[in-house]
């Protein structure tokens, strides 16, 4: 029985087929040498059968999508056959053509990006229609290559995907009721497949090297806790993939008022993006919105969202959270979020860059009037407003954000803690603002010097690093102290993953989080383990988190004192 | 050649649905038909049957576009067309 670990970044038990993600296209060489005895005829026929091939098998897709999907599907599938695109496209077969003959998937490469091109140029819609070309582009040419089509394997019966690694693209044609896990051989704890996992509440292993290479439908057994991946399982495993979809079935309930074991209340709340997400998050019982990421509002545009868009936008959110706290978190641009009106896309490290709260910096008057908008959509609705701005690194920054807050008439500012500067001087940071919420994934990118989407590096970009539960600790900490001087509570709340994890939720809280902030899918498990435990205890085990040698061993030591994750699969 | 001009109607332009339902209409037939803007040079009109054609002629809601095809049935077969693009599928 031959078994792949990774990491473990959402929990699960599940069995099933294995299907692999499709190795994404390689461009086709330019310049190959074309046999005498090869025609443009027959070139030209084989270009127009794959066009067509693709067209049919897009539109069969079509007939089984529904509503938008399929109004894209069908359209995707008349470029497939485009006649414009295969016009350009054997014209490039022909010798007399400047640069000379190409092959068949070279003339279509080149014909669609010439396609893609103009279409960039026209902007708004027609540019996010490139997409699709690319897509369809792709699809020709695999087709001609003989090769299976780019994106999601299509499929009957549910599967585990496996991948190397999924892009934010493939999200969006991941389709929950067929997929039953994904497992990667690269990305880390923090990757977007980590992510869109835990949004969907799939089992999920990432960085386990090997498994782009398990063959097409060979049966495999998922722990999205435990990191494993067992090929040909045996009885005991089916038995474990059987308990685990008994117990996901009463786990999923989850009715707000969380507290510990003797009662100590600690609020579970949601992170969100929209209205939308709002809504799902208040039905699954969030007692509140932790984290409202704000550029969502902001993203695929070209040009900054008016007032009035904005205000219509947050007030969705706040409209689902009556009488409830709604923590904003105002727009996190750059880095891996980069928009053209606000960030400069050429900046050689952007990570490290003009992001966060720092577009402030280049670009003023977004944040002015984005704390604008925040207000008058308070003013409209019943929710408890609270606002953090992402990136803050010093006390100066924090106060500075304060009095924009205060100029917009928003009664409690805070910071997001996510550089390690912010952590160490948490008490200067926390005497001008009201409150702090760690986000627990840059935290960890910057105090390790990891990049969140490194699968080699993920055993450093983990939150269970010692170092980043004591970065946890001093602002919690430093929150204390900046309390007791000045006499206002300064409540500090964990918005990273870190907060979906129920056996680190637990050591957060030991540290001194009041609030847990996750993907509303992680709610019931999370609220599950800590009613097992009291805050002396959390407090015993965060201590014992803190002094391990290694994430490996505090995530370890943690987990065998709290029984509950193995019953419970998690 | 037989020719007509056609108001986009769709709210959205000639793209999306739209597009999608004229490129259509226009490939069925046994003709070949072309698109430009009014008052663009003849020779400069695209394949009407290309929906990518379409997208990058980027023709919004109001623009005026001419319609040529030449052939037996060319005149009804415009005045199909024609009816395509003069209704607002978006209000469908």
């Amino acid at each position: 029985m031959q078994t792949f670990s990774g990491v473990g970044v959402a929990p699960g038990r599940v069995l099933g087929p294995v299907r692999q993600m499709p190795k994404p296209v390689q461009e086709p060489h330019a310049n190959v040498n074309i046999p005498g005895d090869v025609t443009v005829e027959s070139q030209a026929a084989r270009v127009k059968d794959a066009a067509k091939a693709v067209q049919s098998e897009l539109r069969a897709r079509a007939a089984t999508a529904s509503g938008e999907g399929r109004e894209v599907l069908e359209a995707t599938a008349l470029m497939a056959a485009d006649p414009m695109l295969i016009k350009s496209a054997v014209k490039l077969l022909k010798p007399e053509t400047p640069g000379g003959a190409r092959t068949a998937e070279r003339a279509v490469w080149e014909a669609a990006a010439t396609v893609a091109d103009t279409l960039k140029s026209l902007g708004g819609y027609m540019a996010e229609r490139v997409a699709d070309v690319l897509d369809v582009r792709a699809r020709i040419v695999s087709e001609l290559r003989g090769l299976p089509a780019p994106g999601i394997p299509a499929s009957e019966e549910p599967f585990i995907l496996a991948a190397e690694d999924l892009a934010p693209a493939d999200t969006a044609t991941l389709d929950p009721s067929k997929v039953i896990a994904l497992i990667t051989s690269g990305g880390g704890p923090q990757s977007h497949t980590a992510i869109l996992a835990r949004a969907l509440g799939l089992p999920a292993v990432v960085a386990a090297t090997g498994v782009d290479g398990i063959a097409d439908n060979t049966e495999v057994y998922v722990d999205g806790a435990a990191g494993t991946i067992r090929v040909e399982p045996g009885e005991d495993l089916r038995i474990a993939a059987k308990a685990w979809a008994t117990q996901a079935s009463t786990l999923a309930a989850f009715t707000g008022d969380n507290a510990l074991a003797d009662g100590y209340r600690v609020p579970l709340l949601a992170n969100v993006g929209t209205g939308a997400d709002a809504v799902k998050a208040a039905a699954a019982g969030a007692e509140g919105v932790g984290l409202l990421r704000t550029e969502f509002c902001f993203l695929d545009r070209d040009t900054e969202p008016t007032i009035e868009e904005q205000i219509q936008a947050y007030g969705a959110v706040f409209a689902a959270f009556p009488g409830k706290k709604v923590v904003v978190r105002t727009l996190d641009a750059g880095a891996d979020k980069p928009l053209p009106f606000l960030t400069n896309a050429e900046e050689p490290n952007p990570a490290l860059g003009v992001r966060g709260y720092r577009t402030d910096l280049t670009s003023p008057g977004v944040l002015g009037r984005q704390l604008q908008a925040i207000a008058a959509a308070e003013a409209a609705h019943e929710a408890e407003v609270w606002v953090m701005a992402p990136m803050i690194s010093t006390a100066d920054e924090a106060a500075h954000f304060a009095s924009l807050c205060a100029d917009a008439g928003l009664k409690t500012p805070g910071v997001m803690v996510e550089v390690p500067s912010a952590a160490l001087t948490a008490n200067a940071v926390l005497r001008e603002v009201s409150f702090a919420s760690l986000g627990t994934n840059d935290l960890t990118q910057y105090a390790m010097a990891a990049d969140r989407q490194l699968g080699p590096l993920a055993t450093l970009n983990d939150p269970w690093q010692p170092a980043v539960l004591n970065l946890v600790k001093l602002t919690a900490d430093g929150a204390a102290t900046a309390a007791a001087a000045s006499g206002h509570a300064k409540p500090v709340g964990v918005c990273g993953e870190a907060a979906a994890d129920p056996a680190l939720a637990v050591v957060l809280v030991g540290l001194g989080v009041t609030t847990l902030s996750m993907s509303p899918r992680a709610l019931a498990g999370v609220a599950a383990v800590l009613k097992t435990v009291t805050l002396s205890q959390a407090q015993h085990l965060a201590h014992t988190a803190l002094a391990a040698p290694s994430a490996a061993a505090a995530r370890h030591t943690v987990r065998e004192h709290l029984p509950v994750l193995n019953d419970l699969g998690l | 050649m037989p020719e007509r001009t056609a108001t986009i109607a769709s709210r959205v332009g000639l793209h999306a649905r739209p597009a999608a339902i004229f490129a259509e209409a226009a490939g069925e037939l046994d003709l070949e038909v072309t698109i430009a803007r009014q008052g663009e040079p003849a020779d400069e009109a695209m394949d009407a049957a290309s929906i990518l054609s379409l997208m990058s002629l980027g023709a919004a809601q109001g623009d005026v576009v001419v319609l040529r095809a030449e052939g037996t049935g060319a005149d009804e077969a415009l005045d199909k067309l024609v009816k395509i693009l003069e209704t607002d599928h978006d209000a469908e």
